[in-house]
């Protein structure tokens, strides 16, 4: 029994605990003009709310009180005293009028500036499917445009405008630090724009509940400096390296030859699927599978060699692959920088 | 009585709690048995592989089996010949009439190793499980007997019934030959 006093602290102590973590998808660390805006608007909402409900309380609690005081009934009928409640009721609904109105128009002002068209923006396409996300940088010139998987990175400063498609089911685009969210839905075109002011690396999450994965739904934005981002760039539009070890150029036969080559692109070489990721330059990324797993040879080959367990029901099969090949392919996989 | 009554029907509630299982992963020897198919010499019918009735025959049987077949059939782009069973460069499949044969073996080698007159092999593009899931599929498409599980309903607007919840024949009368 003498622990009983103790359970809720305790219970409060570990919940806390989950702000310990690095602030990298909090929509309470803004990133960028959007999420500080939202964070204002959060913090107005929840202290004139508080406001309002700490007024109620106090107002309902001197009623209570005055109750025992003992009232005769029935009550005898005075003009007076029956003025004045009439009047606190017409009060309180002018007050919940002006209030309920004034947080519409904050709340419109703010979020309006969310879908700003800007000339200067960066346009990145978003694919969400089950369970990754597809980013492809437009350009004016074709050949400039470039695919990537679940990793995309911003300049500063500059803002990015989203087009946002999901070929199969609802999504939601959310990276609390940059942004509000915003859905993908099938047959329809939505947009979002975000502007990151300080460099960083913000998680976005799928915040729409899109099926068994939807936890495994993650992408990382990679905010840096221009010059920086320009170099990303370059890198990124370039097909894939040559593979330098004999083992890789192994892996990279049986990449093509077996069922690999159906669903993934490679840049410079014959894979071209769209069906999966872009594994062009898989391993600058920091993560594989939408946020699964840290990019190292050990996870590609793990990831390679039985995707269903790590990810149950995700759409890539299980291609059977002998030790050697598989060693072969993870060698390849990770020579795509 | 009445208690006696509740308790029945909460054991009757829990009758309906049983959902259909997902397999997401077979066992790798499970997967290589799948590929043993034991064609007649001409590469129609024969048996299937004895794992398949042995696994209770889940990519005929089972919705989120005949659902990621569906979902391969747009994919790989089965559409571009087959339409959505309809048939334009390559023969229609919704008519249930199967130039070889109505098994799903059939189908599963037809899809495998392709056959002449244009029929592309997917053996290098999918796996054998997906080649189940894709033939699976496929059968529902031109069935004549509706069956207990259905892929996911397009959303398209249809004129008929999901595959395999309404027989074929039910709109369109099979050729006589």
């Amino acid at each position: 029994m003498t622990a009983r006093p103790l359970r809720l602290p305790a219970l409060a102590a570990v919940l806390a605990c989950g702000g310990c973590g690095t602030p990298w998808q909090s929509a309470l660390h803004p990133g960028g003009a959007q999420a500080g805006g939202l964070l204002d608007l959060i913090t107005i909402f929840t202290a004139v709310c508080g406001i309002v409900w700490l007024l109620v309380m106090i107002v309902t609690l001197l009623t209570l009180r005055r109750r025992r005081a003992g009232i005769e009934a029935p009550l005898p009928r005075d003009e007076g005293t029956e003025r004045r409640p009439r009047r606190a009721v017409q009060a309180a609904v002018a007050t919940t009028v002006v209030i309920i109105a004034g947080l519409t128009l904050l709340s419109f002002f703010v979020t309006r500036g969310l879908t700003a068209d800007d000339p200067q923006a960066l346009v990145v396409r978003v694919r969400a499917y089950q369970w990754w996300w597809e980013f492809t940088y437009q350009d004016p010139r074709p050949d400039q445009a470039f695919t990537v998987a679940n990793e995309i990175h911003v300049p500063v400063g500059r803002p990015v405008r989203f087009l946002l498609e999901a070929p199969d089911v609802i999504h939601s685009f959310w990276v609390p630090s940059l942004a509000g969210k915003q859905d993908l839905i099938p047959g329809r075109s939505n947009e979002i724009t975000l502007v990151a002011d300080q460099p960083g690396v913000y998680r976005g999450q799928c915040a729409q509940f899109c099926g068994l994965q939807h936890a495994h739904m993650a992408f990382l934005v990679i905010a840096e400096p221009p010059d920086r981002f320009a170099a990303w760039q370059v890198a990124q539009r370039q097909p894939a390296p040559e593979p330098a070890t004999d083992e890789a150029s192994v892996g990279r036969r049986i990449f093509l030859a077996r069922q690999c080559a159906a669903c993934h692109t490679i840049q410079g070489t014959t894979a071209s699927g769209t069906l999966g990721p872009d594994l062009t330059h898989v391993a600058s990324r920091r993560y594989i599978a939408a946020g699964l797993l840290p990019t190292t040879r050990g996870s590609l080959a793990a990831w390679t060699a039985d995707p269903q367990t790590l990810k149950p029901g995700n759409n890539m099969p299980m291609v059977p692959l002998g030790s050697d090949e598989l060693s072969a392919v993870s060698a390849y996989l990770t020579s795509l920088r | 009585m009445t208690r006696r009554l509740l308790i029945l029907a909460g054991l009757l509630a829990l009758a309906a709690c049983k959902r259909e299982q997902r397999e997401v992963r077979l066992d790798p020897p499970a997967l290589d048995a799948l590929d043993q198919v034991a064609l007649m010499p001409n590469g129609i019918g024969g048996a299937p592989p004895d794992v398949l009735p042995a696994l209770g025959r889940p990519y005929e049987t089972n919705a989120y089996q005949l659902s990621q077949g569906k979902r391969l059939y747009g994919w790989f782009n089965c559409t571009g010949c087959h339409a959505n069973g309809g048939g334009n460069v390559g023969p229609a499949l919704m008519e249930g009439w199967w130039r070889y044969g109505p098994d799903v073996q059939s189908i599963f080698a037809s899809i495998r190793d392709g056959r002449p007159h244009g029929m592309p092999a997917f053996k290098d593009k999918l796996t054998t499980e997906q080649i189940w899931q894709l033939a699976g599929y496929v059968q529902t498409i031109g069935t004549y007997a509706a069956k207990t599980a259905a892929p996911t309903r397009n959303d398209e607007m249809q004129s008929r019934p999901s595959e395999s919840r309404g027989p074929a024949g039910a709109d369109i009368a099979p050729p006589s030959r």
